[in-house]
């Protein structure tokens, strides 16, 4: 898919950094623009995680004047994001289209049926991984991860409640790890979305959710909710004080907890199938810039992201082990399409 | 009184000539997106978000949500003229607002629909300023039953509303239901009656039916009878606002009803669509003249017009308070927040005053600038009608189709708008009720995944609608309202046999 002559120098290119690239010869870089405005699918409602960084995005780009012609956000949240992923998939040879991933690039597939996967797209870059924390409320008595766990176990299977975004996808697939790890049986109560799985948490009528940092932020910081521990291997880069006593990098993680489970959602970028190298690189290019913009490193300190970025084999690389990680995860839950 | 002197900074943030530009700019717009079927306020907003990031949040929010009260406002436009809702919650403004109109009294039912408006917005601003912490924990004890009972509620209050036969009536509702279980099931994440289709993906949506349904459907009976407009010849006088005004205050309780329906399921957890239908469901119930509803009641264009306004503008405070939208539009103005860098929430009420109490002076002057802009419209719209109906019809089929087109960008959706228009036209002529069928698609999945979300959380166990006394309070009222009719029945039979009796 990707001609592989350019690709060593592309990632020398990266770690020097955008600027770098700009000074690069000119046969390396050889210059693609777009002709004309550029449709950013978003295979999600308006207003969830995936939608609001596409228009944070698109306000970006259109402030900084970062290319001549406009970003336009459309939502295609048909079919759990599937009419968003076939949209970009059906149009191969047009570059002027690209789409912004959940986990859904790799849940819907699996669990729907629905026949595409990352490879029909041309992948650009990982712009940032989302991360998810169990939260509580906080007059739950247990404090740590360990306690909550127990707790759940001694309350009986299927005693307490998990709430989460959908059905089939990050949010269930994280719960069926804690539940492969430690043996807890939880009840799984799927939610719209995001927002409203933080508010049941609040008004007490679930036990626990597995939200991302932004969803559930504002409660914590109000006293309603009390974070436990974040699947991630190592805790939160970001020190900043929160509450009283506590910052991001102060939750510990689960894996010390006990909790054997992992799990990052991927917030990436995908272009149409057939792209060639130049116009790739015009959009690890753009991306490289937004990343610089102090906007975008304000977003991410907001929503505690985890800043790595990848492109090239390097990102897929990562693709490919996550497709495989997502297939072993869901056969395990039994999540699979039959 | 903390709340009226942080409302009065409120003002002052006003003050700022450029924040009332910006106020005038966003009702202008709103209005024009109101108007334009299918062109909804969540889409209005989403598409001039980025124009926003170079401004201050504040002027930011103010110019956003006034393009909301403009289209809230807008809405009730094409309803009345034409029979086609220019957005979901004025589908029951078309039920005696069309046929206002067709009486030649389009001015008369545009000026209700839009003072209603108004004064459903002013209470429920009143309420937010005053109540917003309170109303915020009373939005939190909203679990997955109460959000079936609550939709529930609004089902049994539709329930044996339509003269037609009952079983037309379910009939009708029953297509509403299969309608809405295409697509994707939350619950068990599975794709449902989509036969393989990649197309039926995203399922029948709401807006793209009642654009058929209504105002195609109408243009095809418009055809069959000839050609033309009724109400046309009507005379229009600039006096019409006036005159209306005269006749409004004798109708104050069921605005007020409208705005209390409309404020709590702003809140939690319906929106302005369900309120909507749900105040003209009640109001049709006490009225007096509840029998003459659908033929052309200025009461029943109050109704619902009070309550998608009040809903509208309270959908904003759990946003605000909770960081949970109360409605599409509010969702997308939620992700504005998040990108201005403000953080949805119980605490921005206390770490950004300026910016919440310029927001909540911005819903005060924004809806009265939004009233004295379409009011002063009012004649100009009631003239469409006597444009002649071989030019004004294919206008309005063509903005019918980029409406449909526009609501998921999907040319498909414009082939199920002309569908829809054909079922309308075959519903109208057989008699079969329309609104049973809208209201099951609009409220259908959600009905469905809270009743499932609830099952899962009880074991399957009914009782836990009754398991306190906020959720069984509206199930027992919803189960009273359902069989009602049957109730009347029988209270009628027993007063006549009392009377008979008396005779004797």
């Amino acid at each position: 898919m990707q001609s592989p002559k350019t690709t060593g120098l592309r990632r020398a290119g990266l770690a020097i950094g955008a600027l770098a690239l700009a000074v690069l010869p000119a046969m390396a870089q050889a210059e693609w623009k777009p002709t004309r405005n550029i449709e950013f699918i978003v295979p999600a409602g308006t207003g969830g995680g995936a939608d609001q960084m596409a228009r944070m995005i698109q306000g970006v780009v259109e402030k900084n004047n970062l290319i001549d012609k406009s970003i336009v956000v459309i939502n295609k949240s048909g079919g759990a994001g599937a009419e968003g992923f076939l949209d970009v998939k059906g149009s191969a040879g047009d570059p002027h289209k690209i789409i912004i991933t959940l986990s859904n690039l790799f849940t819907t597939p699996l669990a729907t049926g629905v026949p595409f996967s990352w490879e029909d797209l041309t992948p650009v870059a990982m712009l940032a991984l989302d991360e998810f924390v169990l939260w509580v409320n906080a007059s739950e008595p247990s404090n740590t991860a360990q306690e909550y766990v127990e707790a759940a176990k001694k309350a009986g299977e299927g005693a307490y409640k998990m709430a989460g975004t959908g059905s089939k996808q990050e949010d269930q697939i994280i719960t069926a790890g804690i539940e492969q790890s430690t043996g807890a049986k939880f009840t799984y109560v799927p939610f719209k979305g995001g927002g409203d799985v933080a508010t049941q948490l609040v008004g007490g009528h679930v036990n626990s959710t597995v939200n991302n940092p932004i969803e559930a932020v504002a409660h914590w910081r109000s006293g309603a909710l009390k974070p436990l521990c974040v699947f991630d291997k190592e805790p939160m880069k970001y020190t900043d004080k929160l509450t009283e006593t506590m910052a991001w990098s102060d939750i510990p993680t689960c894996r010390s907890a006990g909790i054997e489970m992992d799990y990052l959602m991927l917030r990436g970028i995908f272009t149409t199938p057939g792209a060639t190298q130049e116009q790739v690189d015009f959009y690890v290019d753009l991306f490289q810039k937004v990343r610089e913009t102090p906007e975008w490193k304000d977003f991410m300190a907001k929503g505690a992201f985890n800043t790595t970025f990848m492109s090239g084999d390097e990102f897929k690389t990562w693709l490919q082990e996550t497709n495989t990680r997502h297939k072993d995860l869901m056969s395990k839950a039994g999540f699979l399409a039959q | 009184m903390d709340a009226l002197f942080s409302l009065i900074q409120g003002f002052g943030v006003l003050a700022d000539p450029a924040n009332i530009l910006y106020m005038m700019i966003g009702v202008l717009l709103g209005v024009l997106i109101g108007v334009l079927p299918g062109l909804g306020g969540a889409n209005g907003v989403a598409i001039l978000l980025p124009l926003t990031f170079s401004m201050s949040p504040t002027s930011a929010i103010i110019m956003l949500s006034c393009i909301y009260w403009g289209a809230l406002f807008g809405g009730a436009v094409t309803s009345i003229l034409f029979n086609i809702p220019g957005e979901p919650w004025s589908v029951a403004t078309t039920f005696d607002g069309h046929p206002m109109a067709l009486q030649g009294r389009a001015g008369e039912a545009l000026t209700a629909a839009f003072t209603a408006s108004f004064f459903g917005a002013l209470l429920a601003v009143i309420l937010i300023t005053f109540f917003a912490p309170l109303v915020a924990n009373f939005a939190l004890r909203f679990g997955p039953p109460e959000f079936f009972a609550v939709q529930l509620l609004t089902f049994a209050s539709f329930v044996g509303l339509d003269r037609s036969s009952p079983f037309k009536t379910l009939a009708s509702m029953m297509i509403g239901f299969a309608l809405a279980a295409v697509g994707i099931d939350i619950v068990t994440g599975q794709l449902r009656l989509t036969f393989g289709s990649h197309e039926l993906l995203r399922g029948f949506d709401f807006l793209v039916a009642v654009i058929g349904l209504f105002g195609v459907g109408e243009i095809l009976l418009s055809m069959e009878t000839g050609l033309a407009f009724k109400g046309a010849s009507a005379r229009i006088s600039p006096t019409v606002v006036l005159q209306t005004w005269a006749k409004l205050p004798q109708y104050w309780a069921t605005a007020l009803r409208g705005c209390v329906i409309g404020c709590w399921m702003g809140i939690k957890p319906g929106g302005a669509t369900p309120a909507s239908f749900m105040s003209y469901g009640i109001a049709k119930r006490l009225s007096k003249n509840g029998h003459k509803f659908g033929t052309g009641e200025l009461e029943g264009v109050v109704a619902p017009e009070a309550a998608a306004h009040a809903a509208g503008t309270t959908a904003l405070l759990p946003m605000l308070t909770l960081g949970i939208p109360g409605s599409p539009t509010a969702a997308v103005m939620l992700g504005g927040l998040l990108i201005w860098g403000l953080q949805p929430g119980p605490l921005l009420f206390i770490e950004q005053k300026e910016f919440v109490w310029g927001l909540i002076a911005s819903m005060y002057l924004g809806n009265l600038a939004g009233l004295i802009v379409v009011l002063t419209t009012v004649p100009l719209f009631a003239a469409i009608l006597r444009i002649p109906f071989s030019i004004i019809a294919p206008i309005i089929i063509a903005i019918c189709a980029v409406g449909a087109y526009t609501v998921h960008n999907a040319l498909l959706d414009v082939s199920i708008m002309l569908l829809f228009g054909v079922v309308g036209y075959v519903f109208k002529k057989l008699s079969y009720p329309l609104a049973p069928l809208v209201l099951a698609l609009v409220l259908g999945d959600l009905a469905e995944t809270s009743f499932r979300q609830s099952m899962l959380i009880s074991d399957g166990s009914l009782r836990i609608f009754w398991s306190n006394w906020l959720v069984g309070g509206i199930c027992t009222l919803a189960v009273i309202l359902a069989i009602w009719p049957l109730i009347s029945i029988g209270l009628g039979r027993w007063r006549r046999g009392r009377l008979a009796a008396a005779a004797d």
